[in-house]
């Protein structure tokens, strides 16, 4: 790693986007990225308290899980999880896009526009969708906690379903809150594009962007076998 | 060591320092400036400090007599919580990293900022929104949950925990950036020749302290996130009534506020070295097991969460097996308290005010460290959990270790960070009285602890009064030693204060390569690193033994 | 001590206990099997850290003398930077240290965990801020904040709470446990020197946290049952009042922990001058206090729930009979 601070000076002598306390853009962009990374640690980190959380209870209470996540949908679900995989890979191709396009190159910039306007399109229609199950679940009275009301609307879950709503909601609700700060970067990153701001000089804005993507979406990956799939 | 053009002059610098820069409140609102935000920071902890500190004092004189008499028994409640929390915090954890490791990183690194210093402000503003959270509690129904927000309490309290928790939340935010910010920094950062064998030993505790911060932080933040949706969503997973378990909160708990514990000391542990090193003239002893320890004490203090549970009813197994990892915590540490004093060997000990807490910390600490030994004992801890006796120990390492560790540093750095000397004779009073006041504030409650005076107490019984008087007392010549400390460091802002010069103490590190207070830029040239920041020129080097 | 005589306070809520030692430097008295033991671990350990201590100490103020710099400026310091000996026994020597320690305390641990099977058992409960003490064996004796035991024959308490975490600690038998709701925990302890001792809650539990306070009396194992039948007993004397028997009943009771009969207001409204008033409920009605209304309190105090109060009250039915709840309601009618 130490090497990184004697890298010589090849690039960037006139690079106009490294800011004054680099030396060089390599220097610059290896500390966005290690930065991104360590990043990304804390979100997993965070993540997986809830994780830990969601296992303790199917662990206390194995027979409530199984039966109140049959209220889950599964369509849904797995709608979801294809439109995320889809806009990973839509989103890689944005960063693909900036590592390879040319310094003020309008065609280049509009294909980075291109697949970063597919990547929103994706988030937004995740969100839609969720949106749909979440006014599902209120109708029928599956809050969390103590606004759980689901035996009034006639639906009988054995044991304590308040508490696998709630991790339901929390885990859900939080991921949803990274995926609307994603569609806010991505937007902000759109407008850079149009600037013209990004080619292979200067290109990791669009790559760190892409890997917090990929996060939001590995979550997803792991929430959706845990909660929809628990059999 | 390293090299510097010669023609540049340090003492007389052609361009104005950081603090003429700019000019303007807005200039001071919006830096960028590591060095900026370092004191703004070093201004926001100190005034948490005696805020947290004055509330101590509150509480510490309602326990001069066994009755409830000076304050209420919620307001008694509120105190101890504020005070706990604050100074946890608002205080003790971001002080030295936010302060002091903001200010010197990057100048001791070589390099001219911080890898992100958009985000170190951003850092900077998360605190202090935190802080405004914390401290409307005091008006929105005050807190009395104890630091520790233990669940079915802490939920079910009718009092603003849930704005606090929300504020911990937030401050956990400012520490996950900070550190990330100071991991990349020492990663990328580094001045040519500046190898990870040749950083200060100061930098390697701000990187391990950063290390923990990123990976135990967040889960404090989910947890006390939790807390905040079990208040109003009442979800069940901490509530006993509901179908949970209030125990799974103090694991979630302790999984974060153990390594903080190391958060709080291991930036102490760094600023020790410094100081013993340069005002002994003496290349730090070990320095390589100093470095490592701290590294191993990171990864460690993740596995030893369990023995705040030790009477909890967790199962009798995972008690031992956590006493276990704790007892090896401690080796360590034992190695870094015996290099410390071996560092004095054969040195040229100048004793002025920063070295006098530097050697005041060896002492401290260790009685710290060593009742924490009592502690880790499970069977003995049975009997000294949540009484005065724990209290003593973690005064005697927060207090006793970091606190005055970060005052001896603040004293070694304000020649830096003002360009001016503070004054000695009355720097050294203000030592003496803190330290004679501090082990007679916590020295006895070793003592009520062991007798079995429970912890969070307003009333007590009459046979406990004696010694709660005499650390009562103890405590009021405590506050004195400060307030005179404090008198000496302003000293340095009046216009006759002596002027210090870039190096006024001969260290070898390159914090002091630049002119004190450093300019804009930290460096007129980028300095090349050649040696080690301990290589000191007084080092006997003939080969003569000693 | 003087100041004490400057700051005057009102009396603190004696628990009218004998100090537990006569000086606060001594080492607090043992009054169980395993108190003594977990001494000697304390002395053990008490011993090793003075030792480091002073040899630590003593060696920087050594070098803190002899190393001083001189007037005439800096002498020449010593090149030394590391020694792979010096530091691998400074780790060495600790850490075998530690094992030992570790090792002595965890077999004493694990015997302090393990009840023998003969013990006594007892129930003990946590609630805001008092402790309900039954003896299962026994009939009717259910105490509050009093814990009485027998020399020489093993104990098990068996521990749960009724709201947040409390903790029961005997300081005296070295030994505590937390009270966890929605939970079972256990502690067990032989006690061996007769005496009345104070109990602590250690867990904060809130306000009068530090007023749950109770004491346990060890007794004689010749007199235990008589002491316990004795602090069953719940019937009017001979030739006492009934106002005197309401003040037993009310002392055993423990409502004094949530009521106060000076106007101040607890967990529970005070019971000063309340008799013949009207109280207002929660629903906005109002209802005369009389004697149906205090009897129904006790038995059902959730069925009608005081205004700016929650439903903490405890029911007393099963524990008190009718002739101790008209006790009661003389007490409560006296106190004007
Ligand atoms: C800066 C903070 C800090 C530090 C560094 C430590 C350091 C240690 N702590 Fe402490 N601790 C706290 C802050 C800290 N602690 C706080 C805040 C609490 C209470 C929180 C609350 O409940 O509110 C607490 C509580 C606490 C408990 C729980 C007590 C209870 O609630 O029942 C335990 C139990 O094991 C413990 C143990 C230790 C140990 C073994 C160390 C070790 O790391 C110490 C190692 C150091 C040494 C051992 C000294 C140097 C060594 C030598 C000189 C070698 C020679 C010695 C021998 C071989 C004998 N601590
Ligand atoms: C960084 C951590 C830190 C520090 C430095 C301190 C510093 C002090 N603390 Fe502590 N304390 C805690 C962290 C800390 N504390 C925590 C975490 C708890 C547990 C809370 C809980 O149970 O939830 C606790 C609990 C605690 C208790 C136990 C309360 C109880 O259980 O009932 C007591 C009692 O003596 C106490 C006292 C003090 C005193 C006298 C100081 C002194 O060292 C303070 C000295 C500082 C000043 C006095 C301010 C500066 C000086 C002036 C402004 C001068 C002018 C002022 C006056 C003349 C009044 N603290
Ligand atoms: C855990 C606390 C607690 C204990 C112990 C307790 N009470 Fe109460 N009591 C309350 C609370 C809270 C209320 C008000 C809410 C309600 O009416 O249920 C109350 C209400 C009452 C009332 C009605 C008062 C009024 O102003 O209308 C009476 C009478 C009473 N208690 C008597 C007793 C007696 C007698 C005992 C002991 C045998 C006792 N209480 C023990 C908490 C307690
Ligand atoms: Cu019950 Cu503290
Ligand atoms: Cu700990």
């Amino acid at each position: 790693m130490s090497d990184s601070t004697h890298a010589a000076h090849t690039d960037g002598e006139h690079n106009p986007y490294v800011a004054h306390h680099f030396d060089n853009m390599g220097q610059q962009a290896g500390a966005a990225k290690l930065g991104m990374w360590l990043f990304l640690a804390t979100e997993l980190l965070m993540f997986s308290g809830l994780f830990l959380a969601y296992f303790i209870c199917r662990m206390w209470y194995p027979d409530m899980v199984l039966g109140a996540h049959e209220y889950l949908s599964k369509t849904a679900g797995g709608i979801n999880t294809c439109v995320l995989l889809f806009s990973s890979w839509t989103m890689a191709m944005a960063v693909r896009s900036a590592q390879v396009g040319k310094p003020g190159s309008k065609e280049d910039a509009a294909k980075i526009k291109k697949y970063l306007l597919l990547t929103l399109l994706c988030a937004g229609v995740f969100l839609v969708v969720k949106y749909f199950e979440y006014s599902a679940k209120f109708e029928h009275g599956m809050l969390p906690g103590k606004f759980y009301t689901a035996h009034l609307h006639g639906y009988e879950i054995e044991g304590l379903p308040h508490i696998f709503f709630g991790i339901y909601f929390i885990m859900t609700g939080l991921h949803g809150v990274h995926v609307l700060v994603g569609m806010g970067i991505m937007i902000w990153i759109y407008l850079r594009a149009s600037r013209g701001e990004f080619s292979h000089q200067n290109y990791a804005g669009v790559e760190n962007t892409g890997l917090y993507w990929h996060l939001v979406d590995l979550v997803w990956i792991f929430l959706f076998p845990l909660l929809y799939l628990v059999k | 060591m390293s090299e510097q053009p010669a023609s540049y002059d340090l003492e007389n610098p052609s361009e104005p320092n950081f603090y003429k820069a700019q000019k303007g409140l807005k200039s001071w609102l919006f830096t960028v400036d590591h060095k900026r935000l370092g004191v703004m920071y070093l201004a926001s902890v100190i005034l948490f400090f005696f805020v947290a500190g004055f509330l101590a004092i509150a509480l510490r004189t309602e326990l001069l007599t066994p009755a409830q008499d000076f304050v209420s028994a919620s307001t008694y409640n509120q105190l101890f919580t504020l005070h706990g929390a604050i100074m946890t915090f608002l205080f003790i954890i971001p002080a030295t990293p936010g302060a002091l490791g903001n200010f010197l990183l990057p100048l001791m690194l070589g390099a001219k900022d911080v890898a992100f210093p958009r985000l170190n402000l951003l850092s900077f503003w998360i605190y202090s929104a935190a802080a405004v959270m914390l401290l409307c509690t005091l008006v929105l129904g005050g807190l009395d949950t104890g630091w520790t927000f233990y669940t079915p309490y802490s939920t079910s309290t009718g009092t603003a925990a849930g704005l606090a928790a929300l504020g911990v939340f937030v401050a956990g935010f400012s520490s996950i950036l900070t550190g990330l910010n100071f991991v990349v920094t020492v990663h990328r950062m580094r001045a040519p020749g500046q190898t990870w064998d040749r950083m200060p030993l100061f930098v390697w505790a701000i990187y391990a302290t950063a290390v923990i911060q990123i990976l135990a932080t967040p889960v404090l933040a989910i947890t006390v996130l939790l807390v905040f949706i079990e208040r109003f969503l009442g979800i069940g997973i901490f509530d006993p009534a509901m179908g949970g378990d209030p125990v799974l909160f103090q694991h979630f708990f302790w999984f974060y506020s153990h390594p903080a514990v190391y958060i709080m000391i291991l930036p102490g542990f760094g600023i020790i070295s410094e100081i013993l090193t340069v005002h002994s003239r003496k290349h730090v002893f070990g320095y390589k097991a100093i470095a490592l320890s701290s590294v191993a004490i990171a990864i460690i203090s993740f596995l030893v969460w369990g023995h705040h549970l030790f009477v909890s009813g967790q199962s009798e197994l995972v008690g031992v097996i956590f006493s276990f990892l704790t007892f090896a915590v401690a080796v360590p540490t034992a190695i870094k308290v015996f290099s410390w004093v071996a560092t004095l060997y054969g040195g040229s000990i100048v004793y002025n005010t920063p070295m006098w807490y530097g050697l005041m910390f060896l002492w401290t600490f260790t009685i710290g460290g060593v009742t924490g030994l009592y502690l880790s004992t499970i069977s003995v801890d049975v009997h000294l959990h949540d009484t005065y006796f724990v209290v003593a120990h973690f005064h005697y390492v927060m207090m006793g270790g970091l606190v005055i560790a970060f005052i001896g540093g603040v004293f070694h750095w304000w020649p830096k960070i003002t360009g001016r000397f503070y004054h000695e004779a009355s720097g050294k009073l203000g030592a003496l009285l803190v330290f004679i006041g501090f082990n007679v504030t916590f020295g006895t409650q070793f003592f009520l602890g062991h007798q079995g005076m429970p912890r969070r107490y307003f009333a007590y019984l009459p046979e406990y009064t004696t010694m709660h008087q005499i650390s009562t007392v103890g405590s009021y010549i405590l506050a004195s030693g400060l307030l005179i400390a404090g008198f000496s460091l302003a000293m340095a802002f009046r216009k006759s204060a002596p002027k210090a010069g870039s190096n006024p103490w001969g260290a070898v590190s390159l914090e002091w390569k630049t002119s004190s207070p450093p300019i804009e830029h930290n460096f007129h040239d980028t300095p090349h690193v050649t040696g080690s920041p301990y290589d000191f020129p007084e080092i006997d080097k003939s080969g003569r033994t000693h | 001590m003087i100041l004490n005589l400057l700051l005057l306070g009102p009396d603190p809520a004696l628990l009218g206990t004998p100090p537990m030692s006569e000086s606060p430097f001594s080492l607090l008295p043992a009054a169980s099997t395993n108190a003594q033991e977990i001494d000697d671990v304390y002395i053990f350990i008490t011993a090793l850290c003075v030792i480091s201590f002073v040899i630590l100490m003593g060696a920087q103020i050594y070098f803190m003398l002899k190393y001083k710099k001189p007037k005439a400026g800096h002498r020449k310091t010593s090149p030394l930077t590391h020694s792979g000996k010096l530091e691998f026994w400074w780790s060495f020597i600790p850490a075998i240290l530690l094992l030992i320690l570790f090792g002595w305390g965890e077999t004493l641990y694990m015997k302090m965990m393990s009840p023998p099977d003969d013990a006594i058992s007892i129930r003990v409960t946590g609630q805001k801020w008092f402790w309900t003490v039954e003896y299962p064996d026994t009939a009717g004796a259910i105490l509050t904040d009093e814990l009485i035991v027998p020399v020489g024959i093993p104990v098990r308490l068996t521990l749960t709470s009724n709201d947040v975490i409390h903790s029961f600690f005997i300081p005296v038998f070295r030994l505590k446990k937390d009270a966890v709701p929605g939970r079972y925990t256990n502690m067990w302890f032989e006690a061996t020197t007769p005496g009345v001792y104070p109990i602590f809650c250690a867990e904060y539990c809130g306000d009068q946290h530090s007023s749950m306070i109770g004491k346990v009396h060890v007794v004689p194992r010749e007199e235990y049952q008589a002491k316990l039948d004795e602090a069953a007993r719940l019937v009017q004397d001979e030739g006492e009042s009934m106002v005197d028997f309401g003040k037993r009943v009310w002392d055993r009771g423990g409502c004094a922990s949530c009521h106060s009969l000076d106007g101040t207001t607890k967990t529970g409204p005070s019971l000063k001058g309340k008799y013949g008033t009207n109280e207002t409920l929660v629903d906005g009605s109002t209802i005369a206090i009389d004697d149906n209304y205090i009897r129904e309190s006790i038995l059902e105090p959730n069925a009608k729930v005081v205004q700016g109060f929650t439903p903490q009250m405890p029911s007393f039915a099963g524990r008190f009979d009718d002739k101790a709840i008209a006790g009661l309601i003389e007490f409560i009618k006296s106190n004007k």
